[in-house]
């Protein structure tokens, strides 16, 4: 328990530094970045208000210190406002993040869950089948590791859209009238993320591969496998006993590739258009809609942080060694 | 000898990889070990001894490959079964149930993320369908209390015990099945002198009880005077001498035996010069011509250089084994290599019969001799 | 004892390290003797081939990338005078490939030096230093590691503008500074490790400075280390930049990256333009594979286990193949013809 709440209290604390960071950044980048979001409006009219309150946001020409202004962005941010944005016709950001974060969520915890599991059972039978025509795999996923998640993403569309047009070619879902039945939406809806949760999942996989299979090929050396095999246990059992045990780094290593994870994914997203932060992501970047690059850095900051966590508890839980009290 | 034969070993001959570089660990090894008999089975590292027992029950991990040579078990519903032609159905059946073994790190032994009682229970599990939930729990308890764990130990894991428990588990965990052998792969090395006591007592008590036969392999000859009843000698993968414990510490017959045994120092009686063997052990890619033990021994002759010596028996009993030119009838054996058997009924270390008149020479068991002839009785 | 000033001749003799002239304690370090594994010859061949790409490119293109051509609305696919046809705006696609990769291999291998720089001056101090030195760097690799990296350099680039992100050094230390957190923590635990060693400690005891141990002592032996952390970064160095290229986070002309970004904005995948996005996606992948041959490579090579599965593969393949045998755990194999030439 002691290694969780040490694991808790560093996770608040980088929460903070994102935090920080994100009130940071405008205000030491030169430049001024309220004259750059008004440049991308030409045509729109704006409040005096919203003027003001994108001084305030980014720091820029107002009179308030550093500090007031500091305490300020903390306020808002612990009562859920994250200021407004202009990309989206000046509607809150917390708003407009709500709306995509299902749709991330969902597509990219999915393929995330489905490309773990798939990659450690890969991995444990590569290993064990050590000297098989499996061993020519590791070559091919290398290519898979290394080749972008958005030109795969490219790849997925033209061959199974495109040209099979088996898969619709974008989007997260059709224009329906809604509600239609739940299940037409729910069918609609999943063969909508086939697509892009199949290239996360090629493009993940491969890394979970390589780690499973390496630490499976030691663990087969250690003497409780071959205990377990002079026991008589069937061979199913001796490589679950070997197993067991090789998982757990793919477990801890799972918090340093989950960052990577979510960013592959959300370059996947823009691909195929889909209605995630993904999507909302680059049209800020396009329309210099500083509040909600903020907000969403943020936030995916915050989910990269709650899954790490949700990974430090399932590998407490795994491994016994590390409930021992300090 | 305590038995008729349960496991025969046959001019084993193990190698590590193929092809041109490969490592022959092991060259034509002959080993026998009798019902309810404790075999210690020595050698210093490199010598073959764990690759022998591994190789024998099929389980030598990758590279290891067996070459040649032939290995029986006598199982005890009376079947005799190849075990180098067995597939591997027909091995799990007789692992655990016939043989068993014990390894030299309980840490590594025991699967770290699995409680205790798992690890006792699922050899049951695997082996013994039958059995109720309840009984298995109550065999594991019963297995525990018997290396003199209490059976709440049952839900811990391996990481929370001390090594000498996990030691006893791991004994305990080998006897699951009462089987007919265990064989035990340096079981000792890793403790405390203490704690390695206890466990060796422990050790002569459950064979008192059960009567199962040991095959223990070690680098420490000195452990086998406490448990062995024959000891047999390995070097560079072969046999070289066998015998009755006794015999072998009063009287070796091998050259080799008698390095191993002036090796180290005695801890009683007068000082005496150490000498150990010259020499290394041999490469074990390109064995020595003949005898493998000729360079470093300083009885070799021409013949030794010439052909290797077979392991036949010498004197009388029929329990006593070398590989030595040396001992071959047509020459007279040289001193150190030729004293008298002792008497059978005495344990090693103590008394020696008054008339026996050996050569001062280096040695534990001589000196020993000496020192207990000097004084007449044990302290 | 008066030391006799010139006359040993000291400056005849080479300094052997290790032998009574040197006054250098001997090196652990051994020689980096790379085996010739088909993935780190691999990796490198493909390697070389970008390098010189990169350095070639530009003057081997057939046109100028910028340069449009005929008027069509829509992009032509491969012909004689456009090998990998053009894109919407009627340039050539393998101009642009050519000249685009320069900008890529610059920034990644920038990068992966100053990250790698990074993570050996603050790895290396935390293992050696310890104590609060130690905690307070291993909280700072470890928030660095946690952070995605791709929203924080989202941000960075997004408010920094156009204006700052052309500058390739720039771009690559931006970049460094997301991502030398991981090879830092292995260095680390290297250096831990390396540090309790009989020979530092001896060191130590002679009172040789922390900064020459460092340089004498453990440096030399984290080389593998340090060579694969080099190879990781400049790989992430690769992805990254790519992925900022392709927002149009950073100057899309000309890198591959900024190839997929007119790509997208044209719909390329969608309608099927594969000339213009397959390349250099490919490009980008197979420089990626390389370096992570490489890195399999030197970490078969660290690591014996791996290395001993690579090896016993190699050696006396042909035996294993004629047996017909898989290795397995509780069934050694039995194979009589392979024993035999030497008397029993």
């Amino acid at each position: 328990m002691r290694t969780l709440a040490r694991r808790l209290a560093f996770y608040l604390v980088t929460a903070f530094i994102a935090v920080s960071l994100d009130f940071f950044i405008p205000r030491l980048i030169p430049g001024n970045p309220v004259d750059a979001v008004l440049a991308k409006m030409q045509g729109v009219t704006i409040t005096k208000a919203t003027i003001n309150a994108l001084e305030l946001q980014f720091g820029v020409g107002t009179k308030a210190s550093l500090w007031a202004q500091y305490t300020h962005f903390w306020g808002n941010l612990l009562h859920g406002n994250l200021g407004v944005s202009v990309s989206n016709g000046f509607a809150p950001v917390s708003t407009v993040i709500r709306g995509a974060l299902p749709w991330t969520l969902g597509l990219v915890g999915f393929a995330t869950l489905i490309s773990w599991l798939l990659g450690t059972l890969i991995g444990a039978l590569v290993a064990w089948r050590r000297g098989s025509w499996l061993d020519n795999l590791l070559p091919v996923t290398t290519f898979f590791q290394a080749a972008p998640y958005f030109f795969l993403a490219f790849l997925a569309l033209d061959l199974f859209s495109t040209k099979l047009g088996w898969f619709p070619s974008g989007q997260g879902h059709s224009n329906l009238d809604f509600p239609a039945s739940n299940w037409t939406y729910l069918s609609d809806v999943l063969d909508h993320a086939v697509l892009p949760a199949l290239t996360i999942v090629v493009a993940s996989a491969a890394g979970w591969i390589v780690t499973m299979r390496n630490v499976m090929l030691t663990t087969m050396d250690e003497d409780y496998v071959l205990i377990a095999a002079a026991k008589g246990l069937p061979k199913s059992r001796v490589v679950w006993y070997a197993a067991r045990n090789a998982i757990l780094p793919s477990v801890s290593g799972f918090s340093l590739a989950i960052g990577f994870i979510v960013s592959g994914a959300l370059l996947t997203e823009i691909v195929f258009s889909y209605p995630g932060l993904g999507l909302l992501l680059v049209d800020a970047v396009g329309d210099n809609d500083y509040a909600l690059l903020q907000g969403l850095f943020l936030i995916i900051t915050f989910a990269v942080l709650a899954a790490n966590l949700i990974a430090d508890f399932v590998y407490v839980f795994l491994d016994p060694r590390t409930r021992q009290e300090a | 000898m305590t038995g008729e034969a349960l496991l025969e070993i046959q001019g084993l001959c193990v190698d590590y990889g193929l092809g041109p570089d490969a490592v022959h660990a092991v060259d034509g090894a002959d080993l026998v070990l009798h019902r309810g008999e404790a075999l210690g089975l020595a050698g210093e590292s490199g010598s073959g001894k764990s690759t022998l027992a591994m190789a024998a029950t099929r389980l030598l991990r990758p590279p290891g490959v067996i070459t040649g040579g032939d290995v029986r078990l006598h199982s005890d519903n009376g079947a005799v079964v190849d075990l180098l032609e067995a597939d591997f159905a027909g091995l799990r059946v007789l692992r655990w149930s016939q043989v068993s073994l014990v390894l030299q790190s309980a840490m590594n032994a025991l699967n770290p993320v699995f409680t205790i009682r798992a690890q006792l229970t699922d050899a049951l599990t695997a082996h013994l369908p039958q059995l109720s939930k309840r009984d298995r729990l109550a065999r594991a308890v019963e297995l525990l209390e018997m290396v003199g764990i209490s059976g709440d130990r049952l839900g811990s894991h391996p990481h929370e015990l001390s090594g000498g428990m996990r030691q006893r588990v791991m004994i305990a965990m080998a006897l699951a099945l009462r089987p007919q052998v265990v064989i035990m792969d340096e079981p000792t090395t890793a403790l405390d002198v203490v704690t390695q006591r206890e466990i060796l007592e422990e050790l002569k008590e459950l064979r008192d009880q059960f009567g199962f036969a040991i095959l223990f392999i070690t680098h420490d000859l000195s452990l086998l005077i406490e448990i062995a009843d024959s000891i047999a000698v390995m070097y560079a993968g072969r046999l070289v001498e066998r015998a009755p414990a006794a015999s072998l510490f009063k009287a070796p017959r091998h050259p080799y035996t008698l390095g191993l045994l002036s090796s180290f120092p005695p801890l009683h009686g007068p000082r005496i010069p150490m000498t150990g063997i010259p020499g290394s052990p041999p490469d074990l890619r390109q064995l020595p011509s003949g005898c493998v033990f000729h360079p470093r021994c300083r009885f070799a002759f021409d013949r030794c250089a010439a052909e290797a010596p077979p392991l036949v028996t010498i004197g009388t009993g029929g329990s006593r084994l070398v590989a030595c030119w040396q001992q071959a009838p047509d020459r007279p054996v040289p001193a150190e290599i030729a004293a008298p058997e002792p008497d059978q009924q005495l344990l090693p270390l103590t008394t020696a019969p008054a008339q026996k008149e050996t050569t001062p020479v280096t040695g534990a068991a001589s000196a020993a001799t000496a020192a207990a002839a000097e004084h007449g009785s044990p302290a | 004892m008066a030391i006799g000033i010139g006359t040993d001749h000291a400056a005849d003799r080479t300094l052997e390290p290790g032998t009574a002239s040197s006054p250098w304690p001997p090196r652990r370090s051994r020689v980096l003797r790379l085996p010739r594994s088909a993935k780190m010859l691999s990796g490198l061949g493909i390697l070389t081939f970008f390098l010189l790409w990169a350095i070639i490119g530009p003057f081997v293109a057939p046109y100028s990338p910028d340069q449009t051509f005929a008027n069509s609305a829509v992009p032509l696919p491969p012909s004689g005078a456009h090998l990998l046809g053009t894109t919407a705006l009627q340039q050539d696609v393998l101009s642009q490939l050519l000249v685009g990769g320069g900008s890529t291999i610059l920034v990644s291998l920038i990068a992966g030096v100053i990250a790698t720089m990074l993570s050996v001056a603050i790895g290396v101090s935390a293992g050696y230093l310890g104590g609060l030195a130690d905690d307070l760097l291993s909280m700072l690799a470890n928030i660095f590691l946690v952070l995605p990296a791709l929203p924080l350099l989202i941000i960075l680039f997004g408010f920094l503008g156009h204006s700052g992100s052309n500058n390739e050094l720039v771009v690559g230390l931006i970049i460094a500074v997301t991502g030398w957190a991981f090879g830092a923590r292995v260095l680390r635990a290297q250096t831990l490790s390396l540090r309790n060693r009989d020979y530092v400690d001896s060191a130590r005891i002679i009172g040789e400075s922390r900064l020459r141990i460092i340089a004498t002592e453990i440096l030399p032996n984290l080389t593998p280390v340090v060579a694969t952390s080099f190879l990781f970064t400049t790989l992430y160095g690769v992805g990254t930049y790519t992925a900022l290229a392709f927002l149009d986070l950073v100057n899309p002309n000309w890198s591959w990256g900024g190839m997929l970004f007119y790509g997208q904005l044209s719909n390329a995948e969608v309608a099927g333009y594969w000339w213009w996005f397959v390349p250099p996606g490919l490009a980008v992948a197979l420089l990626g594979s390389s370096l992570a041959l490489l890195n399999f490579g030197i970490d078969e090579f660290i690591n014996p286990r791996l290395r001993a599965a690579g090896l016993a593969r190699r050696a006396g393949r042909r035996e294993w193949a004629r047996a017909r045998r898989r290795p397995e755990i509780g069934l050694t194999p039995v194979i009589r013809s392979a024993g035999g030439g030497h008397d029993g």
